[in-house]
């Protein structure tokens, strides 16, 4: 038995009861789960500062369908998440592989709808300094807190597919795909307050 | 039935009910959006249906009601982020309606 056995067994007790009996991996996925919350917090929170002070606020929305979409397949694919995770807890790794691609493909998707709205408002005049309703305002909100969502999923659609495919590969495990399926939820989870806030609210009536 | 395929039925569908209750919630909001209510009430009420859905995503997509420890982690901390953020609100008011403190 090596020095280094005698010292893990001599500190048992600690070394077996990680912090918050979390994973080291998993408790760092969650450390920056927190502090992305708090990124997103400080831009959602800036959007609400700048729309309260700026009289007249534009509402260029007209229709709710492509945010609908969007909302239902970002959804849909925290379900499909789920089911991969639980496919990989229980050894089924085909299982598990095809429901994390399929989770990727709604990623796909949802950011081809996603460019698909930008494009529709950058052909109406819109950017990230000027819009043809008023403030300018609007286009760095939208545009800056949408991007960064987009950017998000984007990074969540990468890290699916690679962790897919080194997880069917026997590289990783079925924690790792959990780890990942966290950040996918997180994702899913900011896009429940950017739907409201940065869309319904600016409704056209 | 084996007791492995009960409980993996039964997760599949817990996972599959919470889904379901999400979708409903964000049907909620889209309903909301075209209700005949002032801005500030909109924006109330679908602050607490994002709130209510971001809740059942946290404990059931993310198992957070199976860790109790990290749940609280998570809350104070998040919580205590938000609030921090929220000084800036009366400036925000001051620039649109020059209170408070205007004179």
């Amino acid at each position: 038995m090596s020095q280094a056995d005698l010292t893990m067994q001599g500190h048992s007790p600690v070394m077996a009861e990680p912090t918050f009996s979390v994973p080291a991996k998993k408790m760092a996925m969650w450390l920056f789960i927190i502090a992305d919350t708090a990124t997103f917090a400080g831009c959602l929170v800036a959007y609400g500062f700048i729309r309260n002070g700026t009289p007249n606020w534009p509402r260029p929305f007209h229709s709710i369908t492509n945010v609908a979409l969007m909302t239902l397949i970002l959804l849909t694919s925290s379900l499909t998440m789920l089911f991969g995770v639980r496919s990989a807890k229980r050894g089924d790794k085909s299982g598990a592989f095809r429901w994390t691609m399929i989770t990727a493909v709604a990623g796909i998707l949802f950011a081809a709808l996603h460019i698909r709205e930008w494009m529709g408002l950058i052909h109406e005049g819109a950017t990230l300094l000027q819009n043809p309703w008023g403030t300018p305002l609007f286009g760095a909100a939208f545009f800056s807190i949408t991007g960064l969502h987009l950017l998000h999923v984007t990074g969540g659609v990468v890290a699916l597919i690679a962790v897919g495919l080194r997880y069917k590969g026997g590289r990783y495990h079925a924690d790792d795909l959990e780890i990942t399926g966290l950040y996918w939820h997180f994702v899913d989870l900011v896009w429940m307050f950017v739907v409201p806030l940065v869309y319904l609210l600016n409704l056209a009536h | 039935m084996t007791t492995a395929e009960a409980h993996k039925n039964s997760g599949m569908g817990k996972d599959l009910v919470v889904y379901l209750c999400i979708l409903a919630l964000a049907g909620i909001q889209f309903v909301i959006a075209y209700q005949d209510i002032s801005a500030s009430q909109m924006f109330v009420r679908m602050l607490i249906v994002a709130i209510v859905e971001a809740a059942l995503a946290l404990l059931f997509f993310m198992h957070l009601w199976e860790n109790r420890g990290l749940l609280w982690f998570f809350v104070i901390f998040t919580v205590f982020v938000l609030l921090a953020m929220q000084y800036g609100w009366t400036d925000s008011f001051r620039l649109s309606n020059g209170v408070p403190w205007a004179t």
